[in-house]
């Protein structure tokens, strides 16, 4: 009997049926948790509230990043410095008592590990392929970059899973999302992840699971991988895959909680088997060529608003639907910006690089290479945050930190700082700023903050240039 | 959770969308350790217009909240639900919700309904003057008018809302089934579980980036 063939997003699924119910939904195991301070509180409370346990604490782990200040953690004499904020101070005193209570494996905020939740989970092998991993926080589709089903959960779940260890879930549709060819000068894959989200649409894979194919994705290294599933969930796919592969193994191996030894080997025999059978049926495809990427940008107030750097900011009466007409004069109007300007001359006041999404080594060399040698412009406040203490540490035996400091950008320690604007890191009201982060909603940044949403080297040219640029003009040597 | 089956009133006429959980409820709002309270921030980057519809005296303290598509996207802060709860609503009637929000909304108690954008306009017209009628029993919108929409709506998830169900407590009675399946992979997948290498709390682990 031939078996029908399947997706990766199949195979995963089936591999993790406890059982089914009679309703058609699923109780689904999750191999991994990941836990931070913010949406963890209340799933703590409701555990203790009924007298309840965590099922697993070996297969969760914590950590803190979104309400952690960015600035240094130790004095000179070595002592931690406390948070100002009494709100947030309470809020990660409250893990900590938690992670202890329950038994919790946990990074703490002066560890050499801690950093971004979804930068910690793959630097540190807790997240592997195949398996199911969730987390409080939307952007845990990150994860799908190793092969893993990986997607955000609200706090009720994170307490169900702290529970028990599944989650009750309906299976989702696919969809493929197929990117070929070789990727232009300049462009990288925070370009690839916009342009596939200017074409499907921020609500065009709600109720799917993408799966991301083709030779431009295959050729990403895996922090570049990483940026593209992260951002699934601004295209409305609660998760993004991509096949694990050699090069997710090169990644995975020797780290320090990924499978050792002859349970490597036996791991890599499975992940081997995972990748989607040829005759596998998506429920949608959408095919890009990456040669039709450009640098990309976005001008408005949805991750979908995307443009080339090279574009003018749209006319609001050049779409078709008109409740997307009027969508757009809204943006624009919030954005500050006229019909028809070029986006190279539109200045910036902020420049942020760091979040989930592009804040790994390769990214703080990208934006370093741009830096280096050039100042950030007047009247421009450029921060580089980090998203782990191991990428921090890393970029500075790499000379990045000096490269940044003396470009005037600020050195921060990790977190998720000014992406979501949680912590003291924020765009004031008003200002505009290139952002490396992945959301550009009215007010993500701060109230009042105008977001763009780029990658780090265009974000490091328009720091220098205090405008949005076109960053292949100033890399014209240096590639 | 209370257990609802009806839920009858005036309606937010809002039909706004991509309405995301960062215009729900602001991160600033999420430094909270309790789900109680979250009112007063919801949507605060609207209320700050003065003319905003959530402070028109018209629809004060109404339980339902008409919007356009793709209704709470963004972040998966259930805050966003907890904030919907607080200032008093009980269901939404949208063509479209992320996926995320709307487990969020029924874990809470608060109805999804989605009906077609047709729909939705008709509906926008009427709960500017009249109330509207959400029924989870029937499965129908109605109004004075005589307008009858019928939805559909996961049967699990109707299920929980009419009866108030306890997922977790539902879960843990599974908990046999759950074992089993832990032992078998114990087996076939052995590198999955961490319990030998779980030495305490402390993960001092670095490794490389």
């Amino acid at each position: 009997m031939t078996a029908r063939p399947q997706t990766l997003y199949e195979k995963i699924w089936n591999a993790h049926v406890v059982e089914r119910r009679d309703d058609g939904t699923y109780l689904i195991y999750i191999d991994r948790h990941l836990v931070h301070e913010v949406t963890s509180p209340q799933a703590f409370e409701g555990l203790r509230a009924a007298g309840r346990a965590v099922r697993r604490p070996d297969l969760t782990l914590a950590v803190p990043d979104h309400n952690l200040p960015t600035t240094p953690r130790v004095d000179a004499a070595g002592h931690a410095i406390p948070i100002a904020d009494p709100e947030s101070a309470n809020q990660l005193e409250t893990l900590r008592h938690n992670v202890a209570e329950f038994g919790v494996p946990y990074i703490d905020a002066l560890a050499a590990a801690q950093g971004i939740v979804h930068v910690v989970g793959p630097e540190q092998g807790f997240t592997l392929p195949g398996t199911t991993l969730v987390c409080g926080d939307s952007h845990t589709s990150a994860h799908g970059a190793l092969g893993a089903l990986a997607f955000g959960i609200g706090t009720s779940e994170v307490e169900h899973v702290l529970a028990t260890q599944t989650l009750l879930l309906q299976q989702s549709k696919t969809m493929e999302v197929r990117v070929d060819g070789n990727l232009g000068f300049g462009v990288s894959a925070k370009d690839v992840v916009l342009a596939i989200i200017g074409r499907i649409g921020a609500a065009g894979g709600t109720g799917y699971v993408i799966e991301y194919t083709g030779d431009t994705i295959r050729n990403l290294s895996v922090e570049g991988r990483l940026t593209v599933a992260n951002m699934s969930i601004e295209g409305g796919a609660r998760a993004g895959l991509i096949a694990p592969d050699d090069t997710t193994f090169a990644y995975l191996k020797g780290r320090p909680m990924a499978p050792a030894g002859e349970e490597w080997e036996k791991a890599v025999a499975w992940w081997r088997t995972l990748p989607s059978d040829a005759q596998a049926v998506y429920d949608a495809t959408v095919r890009l060529s990456a040669s039709d990427i450009a640098p990309s940008l976005t001008w408005g107030t949805s991750p979908e608003d995307v443009v080339p750097i090279t574009g003018r900011v749209p006319d609001p009466d050049s779409f078709a639907d008109p409740s997307k007409r009027v969508a757009a004069q809204k943006s624009l109007d919030y954005m500050g910006l006229t019909p028809g300007t070029a986006m190279q001359d539109v200045g910036v006041d902020q420049v942020f690089i760091g979040s989930c999404t592009n804040s790994r080594i390769e990214d703080l060399r990208a934006a370093a290479s741009v830096a280096n040698g050039r100042h950030v412009a007047d009247g421009v406040r450029a921060l580089v945050v980090p998203g782990s203490g191991l990428v921090k540490r890393q970029a500075e035996a790499e000379g990045l930190d000096s490269i940044f400091i003396s470009a005037g950008f600020e050195w921060r320690e990790p977190g998720c700082s000014m992406c979501l604007a949680m912590n003291p890191d924020k765009v004031p009201a008003g200002q505009r700023c290139a952002s490396t982060s992945n959301r550009n909603f009215v007010g993500r940044q701060g109230p009042g903050a105008r977001t763009h949403l780029l990658s780090p080297a265009m974000a490091a040219a328009a720091a220098v240039t205090g405008r949005l640029t076109d960053v292949r003009e100033l890399m014209g040597d240096r590639q | 959770m209370t257990p609802v089956r009806k839920v009858e009133g005036r309606a937010y006429p809002w039909g706004a969308k991509n309405i995301d959980t960062d215009v729900i409820i602001p991160a600033h709002w999420l430094k909270t350790i309790s789900r109680a309270g979250l009112g007063k921030g919801a949507f605060e980057t609207v209320r700050a217009n003065p003319d905003n519809i959530f402070d028109d005296p018209r629809y004060a303290g109404a339980p339902i909240l008409i919007a356009g598509d793709n209704f709470g996207c963004g972040s998966s802060r259930e805050h966003a639900a907890w904030a919907l709860m607080d200032m008093g609503i009980q269901a939404i009637i949208a063509p479209s919700y992320s996926d995320i929000f709307s487990g969020n909304a029924v874990k809470n108690g608060i109805v999804p309904v989605v009906l077609p954008q047709d729909a939705i306009d008709r509906l926008v017209e009427v709960a500017k003057t009249d109330e509207v009628t959400v029924d989870l029993e029937t499965m129908t919108v109605t109004t004075p008018f005589q307008d009858r929409f019928e939805f559909s709506i996961d049967p699990f998830r109707r299920q929980c809302l009419m009866e108030g169900l306890d997922e977790v407590g539902l879960t843990l009675a599974r908990d046999t089934a759950i074992s089993k399946y832990e032992s078998a992979v114990s087996s076939e997948r052995p590198w999955l579980s961490r319990e030998r290498d779980y030495a305490g709390l402390a993960v001092e682990s670095a490794g490389r980036t």
